[in-house]
């Protein structure tokens, strides 16, 4: 990484930073490094690269440029987001306690309580909006806080320098799921938070076309930690991938500012919907957790919505199956809109019991908003709103 | 269509479906092997910009429930059966045959950038230069003439002065924005009027109507090599102009890591120019076609930037002591500014300006203290780029033909890319004090 780099703004150290022009060649965009093993200048001598598995160019590249638009000292590149999260639960052992919210992805969910728990780690969901109740539920056992900077699918937004205060004070590390938020709209590390993941496929991607994960860090003994983990571990992103996000990052910021514009704009006009019930989105004053939002977000509030429809299972899967823009199609964060149904789909691996308890209702439709334009995606959601009315 | 199975299938690669026309595909029922695709994404005829960059050309329901489209690497693909293959050499099914012919991935990319131009057609090319020669070689012949507008890319000029000449194609040069000596420059002989808008390196814009209006009148076709400028900022086709050249290299693949180049126009007008690509092969890999799908789909977002960033700081420049003179047709300065204004909705990312009082050694060290800007040739990446013409594109010239070309030993050319405009301004700044 170029330090002379560091003063520019963000957009601009998204394009250079870890895209230094190749030393041999003058390539303007650095090669693409398939290599799996790498020679060495002499036996028992190092060169920067020895097995892809350890370390890669490409990789490499990709991390820095993580490092600079996160703002931390390193940065580990996975091969999906899940990869990236077990990554950091690597680093608890039998007995230890995991507190995490309960406005939590369905695949973290599912990890925690399904296999954690195999070895013998306990979980405990918290609302992590509410700081008093973290604290309280924090054991003596407890080893990481694991929250999200925007929840999934309730868009909750913690105060994460809150979290990060009582996280230290308790000598609990906390790590975020910023995937939702990226960061261009938001840098947990600068809020004291210990580790930022992604699941790069999405806003950091950006193209829906490349599955990755990614950790991020701003102290070299916990970056050590997790590079020996993933080192002894394998699950990480290969070349092609790692040139695709990076590719994807040159246009992140533009791709998160356009997308966060729409989907206020589309979360404005649901809330007037007849047969919409309830709009979740962050940037409204109705959301909860606005006054929170406006504070630790940077000139956007996320390309998800939520809206709970006045409908019953059913009828709620039919708006989704008629739309004309938007796809069916889990995850999100890409160019093209997307529309799921949580109960069915995203979160389809909660128990029941804990779908109610966290309002995952039936009638609830999250949207991923992407780059077409407003009234494209207004049109074409008002006409499904009403032909599966029509039914 | 023949109907003659002694013709050999090459005959039909005139004939390959338009990226639109695949519609009419036969069903599955009649025993074809291939599964009738799928239609393409239906939208609004007054749909947005960035809504046709993400959606245009592609199918709604992709193979495997793909968001994304595969990428058809296949080099031919297969017929079930003799029946199967007569129907296809009959005409009456539209599929895929050869790669050289076309690909799944090509028919894609194609379709949408067509829908970005307004045209009817448009036809993918492996670089821009191969793109202006495929069109060239299938529209011109011994006897024929051209004539051209003479601030232009200085490849295109010597393939026409070098190349064409040994094929009897006669080039005539006349200056840019010049339509008396157009006119007059014009015979029965003649085949073609080119033009670049805006031109390279001194941003010069050209009245497209009026130059639509010239063809027309004397029955000559018209090319209009529209890479500076995009689909974003103006539509040649709007304007009457036959045929719209890019090098997509540029701006529509947007990240400095393919190259590529198109022709879009008319499908009458094209069909001739697709059966010679056929035939030549000067065809994209479908690993570079999804590149350039995928560049696509920001195209809106990076065109906004690049044309921000293009007008701050040729403003910037203009009013900097050391900068001579800028090129930029968003100035008021710029001579054909009017023109500009009047048809383009704004000008790019490219900026060509002088060192006052500084010889070609002084003139290199501005260029070499940029920090951001990399010294390379290309345009219409992310990543900004500068240059020096005299050293770039110029340095094995006469100083009689630089002095034709209007190339200046003080001049430098940069690209502006999509990094905040407040960087680039600063950095310019440094270099410039320097």
């Amino acid at each position: 990484m170029s330090h002379s780099r560091s003063k520019h703004s963000f957009r601009t150290r998204a394009i250079h930073v870890g895209n230094e022009v190749d030393p041999q060649t003058g390539a303007v965009v650095p090669p693409i490094h398939l290599a799996s093993t790498f020679r060495q200048p002499g036996a028992g001598e190092w060169g920067d690269f020895d097995y892809s598995r350890s370390g890669n160019p490409t990789r490499s590249n990709l991390q820095s440029t993580l490092t600079s638009l996160e703002g931390g000292c390193g940065s580990l590149a996975f091969s999906s987001g899940m990869a990236a999260i077990h990554g950091v639960t690597m680093m608890l052992s039998t007995g230890d306690h995991v507190l995490a919210g309960c406005d939590l992805y369905g695949g973290a969910y599912r990890l925690l309580h399904k296999i954690c728990s195999r070895s013998g780690i306990d979980v405990t969901l918290v609302d992590m909006t509410d700081t008093g109740a973290v604290e309280a539920a924090i054991q003596p056992n407890t080893k990481l806080i694991w929250a999200e900077t925007i929840g999934n699918p309730r868009l909750s937004i913690p105060d994460l320098p809150s979290l990060a205060k009582i996280a230290k004070s308790r000598g609990v590390r906390i790590g975020v799921d910023n995937t939702f938020g990226t960061p261009s709209l938001i840098r947990p590390l600068e809020c004291g938070i210990d580790i930022v993941m992604h699941s790069a496929t999405k806003y950091l991607g950006g193209h829906s076309d490349c599955l990755g994960g990614t950790l991020s860090v701003a102290d070299q003994i916990l970056f050590d930690e997790l590079y020996y983990i993933q080192n002894a571990t394998g699950a990480v992103l290969d070349p092609l991938s790692c040139f695709l996000v990076s590719r994807g990052l040159k246009t992140l910021d533009l791709r998160v500012r356009e997308q966060s514009a729409t989907s206020l704009k589309l979360a404005v006009w649901l809330q007037q919907h007849p047969q919409v019930k309830s709009v979740l989105y962050p940037g409204l004053e109705t959301h909860p957790q606005h006054a929170v939002a406006k504070e630790l977000l940077n000139g956007g509030f996320g390309a998800i919505v939520t809206f709970e429809l006045d409908a019953g299972i059913k009828e709620t899967a039919k708006v989704c199956e008629t739309t004309s823009l938007f796809h069916l199609a889990v995850s999100l964060g890409a160019v093209e809109s997307l529309i799921e149904q949580p109960a069915t789909m995203s979160h389809a691996s909660y128990d029941a019991a804990d779908r109610a308890k966290f309002g995952i209702t039936d009638g609830l439709i999250r949207l991923s908003v992407g780059l077409e334009s407003y009234e494209d995606l207004q049109a074409d959601l008002e006409q499904a709103i009403a032909a599966a009315r029509a039914k | 269509m023949q109907t003659d199975m002694s013709i050999e299938s090459d005959a039909n690669s005139g004939s390959q479906s338009s990226p639109n026309s695949s519609e009419t595909n036969s069903s599955a029922a009649d025993g074809s092997q291939v599964v009738p695709s799928p239609p393409l994404t239906e939208l609004q005829p007054e749909a947005g910009l960035s809504t046709r960059c993400v959606h245009s050309g592609e199918r709604r329901q992709k193979s495997e429930g793909s968001i994304t489209a595969p990428i058809f690497t296949a080099s031919t693909y297969t017929f079930d059966s003799t029946e199967s293959l007569m129907r296809f050499v009959n005409g009456n099914e539209q599929r895929e045959e050869y790669g050289r012919y076309g690909t799944p991935n090509e028919k894609s990319v194609e379709a949408k950038l067509a829908a970005l131009e307004g045209a009817e057609q448009a036809i993918l090319y492996s670089s821009g230069m191969a793109a202006i020669v495929g069109l060239l070689m299938s529209k011109l012949s011994s006897g024929d003439e051209i004539v051209f507008f003479d601030q232009c890319y200085h490849r295109s000029r010597e393939f026409c002065t070098k190349h064409l000449s040994r094929f009897g194609v006669v080039t005539r040069q006349v200056k840019t924005g010049d339509f008396d000596a157009m006119e007059a420059a014009i015979n029965r002989n003649t085949k073609m009027l080119v033009s670049e808008s805006p031109t390279n390196p001194h941003l010069t814009a050209v009245d497209l109507e009026r130059f639509a209006a010239v063809g027309k009148a004397n029955e000559v076709e018209t090319l209009i090599d529209a890479t500076l400028a995009t689909p974003y900022n103006i539509r040649p086709v709007d304007f009457g102009v036959d045929y719209v050249l890019h090098s997509a290299t540029k701006y529509l693949g947007g990240h400095n890591d393919l190259m590529a180049g198109v022709i879009c126009g008319r499908k009458e007008q094209l069909e001739s120019v697709r059966a010679l690509r056929g035939i030549l092969g000067s065809v994209n890999s479908s690993h570079n076609l999804y590149l350039l799908e995928r560049g696509l789909k920001t195209f809106e977002l990076r065109m906004q930037r690049h044309n921000e960033n293009g007008q701050r700081i040729a403003e910037f420049l203009d009013a900097h002591p050391r900068v001579e003179k800028v090129y930029y047709p968003g100035l008021k300065s710029h001579p054909s500014h009017e023109i500009a204004a009047s048809q383009m909705r704004g000008f790019g990312g490219l900026i060509t300006f002088t060192i006052k009082d500084a010889d070609w050694k002084q003139t290199a060290q501005v260029v070499d203290a940029a920090q951001i800007p990399r010294i390379a040739p290309s345009l219409g990446g992310v990543e900004s780029l500068i240059e020096q013409p005299l050293v770039m594109s110029y340095y094995h010239c006469t100083p009689a033909e630089r002095e034709q070309f209007g190339i200046a030993d003080n001049m430098i050319r940069m690209a502006c890319g999509i990094e905040n405009a407040e960087d680039l301004i600063a950095d310019l700044k440094q270099a410039l004090a320097t």
